[in-house]
């Protein structure tokens, strides 16, 4: 299909704000009489508090209102921004008696300057019963643990007294009976760290009540609706009264996929009547926020002699921290998105979530899949080299294709229950090939081995992801042309600095035949913009992008229609290009955009407006091969990533430039998650590296070559043939890595992130110094 | 509080600001509408905050208000002349260097300072510049690749 806007590497269209320094985010903005806003947050991991008294606080100069559990509703909620009824447990409060880790919210003070604030958090006295605390997942369960979640009124939760909050078992065919079949069973123990989204700029909320008293919540969000629905729930008050604005967001990776300030900063302005504003600092976002679920995963695969993979099963303890937001969405993930890229007759995944008194995980890019791919891609690696065949090979040959129909995607959706997943376009091959081929793959697998201590060597991984949620995800957009042939978009979608509102732009400008700057869009705002559940699950492109093709379709026939008395002819007979309306092979009898608009408006007294709603039954899944060099310097344990090759089938890419992008940046994510990345805890749940001084992400110079392929397919399912991106490349960097790894020295790393340390003791207890 | 006043141009404008001894610049930049100097750390580790004085790439967030006074800043507001953008940013839009955005002000600036001083950098020679600045969205290819393309752009201009 020729497309003139889709496909093409154009310019954000909210580019040269950004590149020019634009009050375009959350904080650019100076509300006259703003206070600042502080959470206290508790320094124990398990506590009661016995008392706790604001009156010194409240003295203090300056201080306009301290919140504790006292003053505000007790409304049991989940922080995870899903759709209702969402499948996350209803455990956490606005503020609560009980502290269940290192940095929960213990009160809040609004104050005319932050430096009050600061000073006032310390005028609170609280008095502290310690409880005993869990923060090894491995304890969560046994008998005689803390019990986190001894409250009465939370809700969806699987086992309280065992401190489990979600518990998933789905088997296909039998394993047991699968790997009495096999020739070869593997079974192996994985371990992931805990990865923090690192989003530059930290969750910020600003609230205020505007001239209608209506509270404004003007927050850096992925998800401005789920925020409001569950704003109105804890704050009590109708969702007719708020309204949630998400401005430009300084990245989000999953991190703002939850109501983390919004609520408390809104209970700020509607107790002081007067703007609040709360800001995490660095320190704050690392360990208040949210991360990535740490796992322990059991991978157990077997193949027949022949390379044929019979039987997979995963067997995962994952801890959710101290509250459970996605817990068995995410951990559901890393069975359902991760077993399926094998044909295997049989699988089994099983998964225990359980609470620790840790930092609390959630929505982190990939969503559960990371993990599960580190282990299913080292095991698929040890099988082919059992077998003795090329890991490239062994894979294509195992993989998910054209026309398979996923079966355990329908036994596990979000939180239920899911809808049957059938592959309509399938670029893995192509992935396998071209990232082969880019990384060299036949000569550097079987070239001789370098002398001295710095070992090369290269590993493969193949990951997929979905795009939307099958059946739940929906969204809805409307378009209305002005007076100079333009149209102004108004799209629920949540542009997180993906670039959504450039694909949604192209995607309207394609289907309406007009160029992207004649398109003009506002997006994420409840007042303005019509429902969208938000940016996440890969979701935007397809989903959000399906709602904009539909309802510039819709507007489109009304374009058409008024053309068609303008042409004297039928509507059927004209087509849209080039920012006219023409006869079908009769260019030369057209109208512009602009007299139709003309036309519409002021003659027939026409609005030419039109919105749409868009869901899918499907979640098509966008496939990646991703492909390692690494140099591992067998004096030190250091691992150096040499080039990293992710090639990727995003569908059709809208726009190319950004799709690589996401590659690009979901690589760098993923090359900190596999070496460098992790939040520290010490004894007592205190976080002990929560500043990019000690928690280290991946810098301009520590990047390895890196090459983004896109291996573009057409999907039937999306709007002009195109899936998602943003996700599935972070999974594949770590496996890739790991295997290359063992290609080079011949250990076996199973645990994230791969540290020199780590590296050095597999090397000597592996005999290989 | 004790105030003082520091005299300052940033972006070639002269300036006389009241602030207490202990401002920072970020935030006397930001209260003054510099809305392009990014908060994101705080602590001198991110270079969202990145501010050119006397030419230099400063960490905002790691400097006093009251070392600017005399001095001259240039923000990212200050690049643009009028609607004409700087040839680094016109670059970052046609490589699609910016997706969220946030680190962008101070990678551009830093880029600034490096061509200012070096019109043919190598890739290794721009990476190093940029080090300073953290970015979580791209994966720091299309920004090398914009800044690369920007210095061969004022190079055949010149």
């Amino acid at each position: 299909m020729s497309t003139s806007v889709v496909g093409k590497n154009l310019r954000k269209v909210d580019g040269v704000k950004l590149v020019t320094g634009g009050a375009a985010f959350t904080d650019d903005i100076q509300l006259p009489g703003l206070l600042y806003g502080k959470i206290l947050p508790s320094p124990h991991a398990h506590a009661r508090i016995v008392r706790i008294d604001a009156t010194r606080a409240k003295a203090l100069a300056g201080v306009v209102a301290v919140l504790t559990y006292k003053d505000v509703p007790r409304v049991p909620h989940t922080t995870a921004g899903q759709a209702w009824p969402e499948p996350s447990p209803y455990d956490t409060y606005l503020l609560d008696s009980k502290v269940r880790f290192v940095g929960d919210r213990v009160a809040a003070v609004a104050a005319e300057t932050r430096a009050i604030a600061e000073k006032a958090l310390g005028l609170i006295e609280v008095e502290y019963d310690v409880l005993p605390a869990v923060l090894d997942m491995e304890q969560a369960m046994a008998a005689g643990a803390p019990v986190i979640h001894d409250e009465p009124d939370s809700t969806k939760i699987f086992d309280k007294r065992r401190n489990i909050a979600g518990y998933i078992l789905r088997e296909i065919g039998s394993v047991e009976e699968g790997f009495r079949e096999c020739d070869l069973v593997i079974e192996r123990e994985f371990r992931t760290g805990r990865q923090q989204h690192c989003a530059i700029e930290p969750h910020i909320s600003i609230a205020w009540l505007d001239a209608d008293a209506r509270l404004v919540i003007r927050t850096s969000t992925q998800v401005p609706y789920h925020t409001r629905r569950q704003c109105a729930m804890i704050l009590q008050i109708p969702v007719s009264r708020i309204r949630v604005v998400k401005p430009r967001i300084g990245g989000g990776f999953g991190g703002k996929q939850e109501m983390l300030l919004e609520d408390i900063t809104g209970a700020l302005a509607l107790a002081t009547r007067r703007p609040v504003k709360i800001e995490f600092t660095r320190a704050e976002e690392f360990y208040m926020s949210r991360t990535r679920h740490p796992q322990i995963l059991r991978m157990k695969m077997g193949a027949r002699r022949d390379g044929t993979i019979v039987a997979s099963q995963m067997t995962v303890l994952a801890t959710t921290g101290a509250y459970g937001s996605h817990a068995t969405t995410v951990q559901g993930n890393t069975g359902s998105k991760v077993l399926p890229m094998y044909r295997a007759e049989h699988m089994r995944f099983e998964c225990h979530v359980v609470y620790t008194n840790t930092p609390v995980a959630g929505a982190f890019r990939g969503y559960g899949c990371p993990q599960g791919f580190f282990a299913q891609e080292s095991v698929v690696d040890e099988l082919a080299h059992e077998l003795k065949m090329d890991p490239v090979e062994f894979r294509r040959r195992n993989a998910i294709r054209l026309g398979d129909i996923d079966r355990l995607s329908a036994q596990l959706g979000e939180g239920r229950e899911g809808l049957p997943r059938v592959v309509r376009s399938c670029g893995l091959y192509q992935c396998l090939d071209r990232g082969a081929a880019a990384i060299d793959w036949e000569r550097k697998r079987t070239a001789r081995p370098r002398p001295g201590h710095l070992k090369r060597g290269v590993g493969v991984s193949c990951t997929m992801q979905g795009s939307g949620i099958a059946g739940i995800d929906w969204a809805s957009a409307f378009l209305k042309m002005n007076e100079d042939g333009s149209f102004y978009l108004q799209a629920g979608a949540s542009d997180v600095g993906g670039g959504a509102d450039t694909v949604l732009s192209q995607i309207a400008a394609e289907t309406l035949g007009v160029t992207l700057d004649k398109i003009v869009i506002t997006s994420g705002d409840t007042d303005i913009t019509p429902f969208d559940v938000g940016a996440y699950a890969s979701s935007t492109t397809i989903i959000s992008g399906g709602a904009v093709r539909k309802a510039a379709e819709k507007v489109r026939q009304q374009v058409l229609q008024v053309a068609a008395r303008m042409l004297d002819t039928a509507p059927e007979n004209l087509t849209c290009g080039a920012n006219a309306v023409s006869i079908v092979g009769d260019r030369r009898k057209s109208v512009t955009m602009t007299d139709i608009a003309m036309q519409a408006m002021y003659k027939d007294k026409l609005q030419i407006m039109d919105g749409a709603s868009h869901y899918n039954t499907d979640s098509p899944p966008p496939f990646c091969a991703t492909f390692a060099e690494v140099e591992v310097d067998t004096e030190t344990g250091k691992v150096r990533v040499v080039h990293l090759v992710s090639a990727v089938d995003p569908g059709t890419a809208i726009n190319p430039m950004q799709a690589e992008g996401q590659v690009e940046g979901a690589v760098a994510q993923g090359l900190g998650y596999t070496l460098t990345e992790e939040l520290l805890l010490d004894e007592l749940g205190r976080p002990r590296n929560a500043s990019f001084l000690d928690y280290k992400i991946f810098a301009a110079k520590d990047m390895p070559k890196l090459t983004a392929i896109l291996a573009e397919t057409d999907e039937p399912l999306g709007p002009y043939g195109a899936k998602s991106i943003s996700e599935v490349p972070i999974n594949g960097p770590a496996p890739a890595i790991a295997n290359a790894i063992y290609h080079a020295v011949g250990i076996r790393i199973r645990k994230l992130p791969i540290r020199p340390e780590d590296v050095l003791r597999e090397l000597r207890a592996g005999g290989m110094l | 509080m004790k105030k003082l006043t520091i005299r300052l141009t940033v972006n070639a404008e002269s300036k006389e600001w009241s602030i207490a001894p202990g401002d920072l610049l970020l935030d006397v930049l930001r209260r003054e509408g510099y809305f392009g100097v990014k908060r994101g750390c705080e602590k001198g580790e991110c270079g969202a905050c990145t501010v050119l004085v006397e030419g230099k790439p400063i960490n905002s967030c790691l400097m006093f208000a009251a070392q600017a006074d005399g001095r001259e800043v240039l923000t990212i507001e200050g690049l643009a002349h009028g609607d004409t953008l700087d040839p680094l940013q016109e670059a970052f839009l046609d490589h699609g260097a910016s997706q969220c955005g946030f680190c962008t002000p101070g990678m551009i600036l830093a880029a600034k300072a490096l061509l200012e001083k070096n019109p043919n950098p190598s890739e290794r020679e721009v990476r190093e510049a940029m080090t300073g600045n953290y970015c979580r969205c791209t994966g720091y290819v299309k920004p090398v690749e914009a800044v690369l393309a920007a210095a061969k752009a004022c190079r055949r201009a010149r």
